[in-house]
């Protein structure tokens, strides 16, 4: 292939590996969303938290690592689960605010702990595709990124279904638009709610297991997040597609931006796109707009 | 009565809203006149309300004229409504609920001049007694309306009844020439029903407001619209005095139902 | 038990609605204007910094509480009066004017954000404001030739005229006067029309139409409001720095200032003050408390996080009006002492409707 091309290609590739971590900890968010219509700051820290706890799994422990991510997995999904059964829970019937600020209470504590707990140096643990490059057509793929593109479409599909054809999925929907009317329907909110969020647990969870090889393992990891929200924004608030389109793209964006535009913008341009399409379409791609009935 | 000496009030000329697909209102066409008492009824989804909301600026008509006193208000920015003497109630109540009555009705003043902003920044003695007076013109309508023992109380902790009072109260106080009324009965009792009968006749006679209200209950209609529009999917199904409409076959087989 | 016996209207309406209401916030003032005879340096320098902090709460307020807009990077406007304030300075710009002209600055960028801002809403809000905190941010720290850069640049001594006002005494004067002229503006604004108005903007939009409020002017004149009077806050930080770098006024300040809104109680300017005081002096409050503490626990930045974000989940989850309104409660209880009823603030079951159709 021409010099261009191979150069596009290979930002092209990192920016849908990078995309793809973005996406999965997207999905997390606008589970959270979707299901109750809460901002979940704290989901950044909630993938910290698996982030550590897979090190500890694997390094101190001495499991392998496909163990270790699954126990992690668990782990941190029984987090999130009882999060929102002891504290997220209470505020309902709150404004939107509240829920807000919630989390980022939350996020603050366990970043808080983490730091207290761990110190602040960073640390990494082996995987068994760590250091492992493919090398196509004078491309080279990261087989970890490979993995993570697998696991993010993957966690997709099973999600999408999950939504469109189970009544555990419909229930979700339901509650998060009335919840009222959904308790006199016979739907058990508050174990719906517990279990979207040991849901979204679950995949911060993944996400953080998968990242922290490539990012190490550090406090900073919760930073994420807000890329997380800028391509939840780009790709529609509230649409599961729109977060993995959003959160690829977004990756796309920074890796061209990084070596295309002036320095120190590959920092700030998720947030610049962010600020340019809730000003031009708040929608975003994917989503839906609202307006209220008077 | 006869109006036909002088222009209408409130002149809608074919007035046309759709949403999407869905035709709210078609060639719609109204005149109100000076000290009148409309009502505007007809099923769910006829487009009573979607009429209420064009006039007032909420929708942008697709096409068709609104003309109040001889100036074509259909275009207007939504805010500007207010100080041309128009002024509305909600189907679902929008007062401000964290505020007390007192607040909302202050609020209902906003329309007239209240201090130039560094004139509220100093408290200027002149900005006080402009204070006092709008102070004064809404105890006024507390009065007309018995709302003395809920002056300060916060919205939210009002009963149903004396918040739709509020609400009318409140636009009352933008003193406008013309009042809308969404379904000011929804939700009363026939003893509330009955004073809110004898207060928009007040509102007509004493304070010389033109009435057009959106209303289902019947007996309100009967005992104080002189003129009665029913609409059916956008459209004018019939037009006349209550007893006329009431009677009217299309309107029976449309919405009344054939009880009475 | 309390009633107010008023012969006039304007009483009502008034500051202070009864004597011993006067009194006591006199008797506020006069202490406060002791203090410097009473205390330390360092304390001083912390009033100082408490009375910053207090001002830039008090701007936030005027946006959450008021006006029902969030913004999680007000740091931004902070950051946009200090060094605006800080360059006019090195201009040759007497100090009083390059502050004034430093907030006005503020508000014009407060007025631009504002323009595009009031056209989401909510959440969506909420992430603006923060993704532009962090540009900014980084514009600051890229725009050497202005800012200075990552390294940061040096604050000139403040002075009016040849008074010096760098000492401590003299800087806690001047601190307290603005913020008693800050709050003195904000109260008299805040009970006009422009209040009024900046409230049925909060509660209902469609009813604020309907009355002839330009709902969009008053979304963006908060906005421009709120970011001046933070900006002035953050000319003062200048001072109070005096040497100012970027990552003074990270995502983790805008946090602070949400913190000192909501923890005070949104709503009230009292609850700016309450916030802004709890929350300044928190890191010395901890500092105090970390001798107690297992050496690993103490000797990590995480604690001080921890305690934050303690504090804001235990407010959001059990007095959700804040410290005014637990100040509120206190004073209803002793206005109708022994009359007071245990339930007479016990908060309803509530379920959750969806924000999104409102």
């Amino acid at each position: 292939m021409s010099d261009y091309l191979l150069v596009w290609a290979q930002l092209a590739i990192n920016g849908i590996a990078v995309g793809a971590i973005y996406a999965m900890v997207a999905i997390g968010i606008v589970l959270i969303y979707k299901a109750t219509e809460v901002l979940n700051f704290a989901h950044g820290d909630l993938l910290t938290v698996g982030a550590f706890t897979a090190w500890g799994l694997i390094t101190v422990f001495e499991f392998s690592f496909l163990t270790a991510m699954v126990l992690t997995v668990v782990l941190v999904a029984l987090l999130a689960f009882s999060l929102d059964t002891w504290i997220i829970r209470r505020i309902a019937g709150q404004p939107q605010f509240a829920g807000v600020m919630l989390t980022i209470a939350l996020a603050f504590m366990i970043r808080g702990l983490i730091s207290m707990l761990m110190g602040p140096e960073s640390r990494n643990y082996p995987t068994p595709w760590t250091g492992q490059t493919l090398h196509w057509g004078g491309l080279a793929i990261a087989q970890l990124h490979l993995l993570i593109l697998a696991c993010a479409l993957g966690v997709t599909l099973i999600l999408y279904y999950f939504f469109k054809f189970t009544r555990l999925g419909i229930a979700m929907q339901a509650s998060s638009q009335n919840q009222l009317a959904a308790y006199l329907n016979g739907i058990a909110v508050k174990r719906v709610n517990a279990m979207v969020w040991a849901l979204a647990g679950a995949t911060a969870a993944l996400a953080g297991v998968l990242l922290a090889p490539i990012t190490l393992v550090d406090i900073s990891l919760w930073f994420v997040t807000l890329k997380a929200l800028a391509a939840l924004v780009l790709g529609g608030f509230g649409s599961m597609p729109g977060a993995i389109v959003g959160g690829i793209l977004i990756g796309l964006i920074e890796q061209f931006a990084g070596v295309y535009m002036p320095d120190g913008s590959k920092d700030i341009i998720a947030y610049l796109v962010l600020i340019v399409v809730l000003m031009i379409r708040p929608q975003g791609l994917l989503g839906e707009a609202h307006g209220k009935r008077v | 009565m006869s109006h036909n000496a002088s222009p209408p009030l409130l002149d809608i000329q074919h007035l046309s809203l759709s949403f999407g697909g869905i035709q709210a209102i078609s060639d719609f066409d109204l005149k109100v006149h000076k000290s009148e008492i409309l009502a505007l009824i007809g099923p769910n989804g006829a487009g009573k309300t979607s009429v209420l909301n064009t006039i007032t600026r909420v929708f942008t008509p697709q096409s068709g004229e609104i003309i109040f006193k001889e100036r074509d208000i259909s275009h207007l920015p939504r805010h500007a409504i207010a100080s041309l003497g128009i002024a509305r109630t909600f189907q679902n109540i929008e007062l401000f609920e964290s505020a007390t009555v007192l607040d909302n009705l202050l609020l209902g003043r906003h329309r007239f001049f209240n201090g130039h902003w560094w004139q509220q920044l100093l408290r200027t003695p002149h900005f006080i007694q402009t204070e006092e007076d709008t102070r004064e013109q809404i105890e006024h309508i507390i009065d007309f309306l018995d709302l003395s023992p809920w002056r300060h109380s916060p919205i939210s902790g009002l009963p149903y009844g004396v918040r739709k009072i509020v609400e009318l109260a409140r636009a009352l106080c933008a003193k406008p020439e013309l009042l809308f009324l969404d379904e000011p009965a929804s939700g009363l009792n026939t003893e509330e029903t009955r004073d809110l009968a004898f207060w928009i006749d007040d509102i007509r006679t004493d304070l010389g407001i033109t009435v057009v209200m959106v209303e289902h209950d019947m007996s309100l209609v009967s005992a104080v619209a002189d003129r009665v529009v029913c609409m059916s999917q956008g459209k004018i199904l019939a037009s006349g005095t209550p007893q006329e409409v009431q009677s009217n076959t299309d309107v029976i087989a449309a919405y009344l139902g054939t009880s009475s | 038990m309390r009633f107010d016996y008023h012969t006039q209207y304007r009483q009502g309406f008034a500051l202070f609605k009864d004597n011993s209401d006067r009194i006591l916030y006199a008797l506020l003032l006069t202490v406060m204007c002791a203090v410097p005879w009473l205390a330390s340096s360092f304390v001083l320098g912390e009033l100082a910094y408490v009375f910053i902090l207090c001002i830039a709460s008090l701007g936030l307020m005027v946006l959450i509480g008021y006006t029902g807009q969030v913004s999680l990077g007000h740091a931004a406007f902070v950051a946009v009066g200090a060094y605006a304030h800080v360059w006019m300075m090195n201009k040759g710009l007497p100090m009083l004017t390059s502050m004034l002209s430093a907030a006005g600055i503020s508000a014009i960028a407060g007025l631009v954000v504002g323009i595009p801002a009031i056209r989401v809403s909510g959440l969506y809000l909420a992430m603006v404001t923060m993704a532009f905190a962090i540009v900014i941010e980084q514009v600051i720290g890229n725009w050497s030739s202005v800012t200075g850069g990552f390294t940061g640049m040096p604050v000139p001594d403040a002075q009016i005229g040849k008074w010096s006002l760098s000492g401590p005494k003299s800087f806690y004067y001047f601190c307290l006067v603005l913020l008693v002229l800050v709050v003195v503006s904000l109260f008299n604004l805040l009970r006009s029309a422009l209040g009024r108005s900046f409230m049925g903007v909060r509660e209902s939009e469609a009813a604020s139409y309907a009355l002839g409020i330009q709902v969009n002017q008053v979304k963006i004149i908060a906005f421009g409001l709120s970011a001046g009077v933070t900006g002035l806050a953050g000319a003062l930080l200048a001072h109070h720095l005096k040497y100012l770098t970027p990552d003074g006024f990270s995502l983790l300040l805008s946090l602070e200032l949400v913190l000192m809104v909501v923890i005070g109680g949104v709503g009230s300017l009292r609850g700016a003050i309450l916030g802004g005081l709890l929350i300044s002096l928190l890191p010395t409050l901890i500092s105090n408390i970390k001798p107690w503490l297992p050496q690993a626990w103490s000797k990590q930045s995480g604690f001080e996080t921890f305690i934050f974000g303690f504090i804001l989940a235990f407010f959001v989850l059990f007095e959700p009006t804040g410290l005014n309104g637990r100040w509120l409660k206190f004073v209803s209880l002793i206005e109708s002492f022994p009359l007071y009823r245990k339930d007479t603030f016990k908060r309803n079951k509530r379920y959750m409707k969806s924000e999104r159709y409102r």
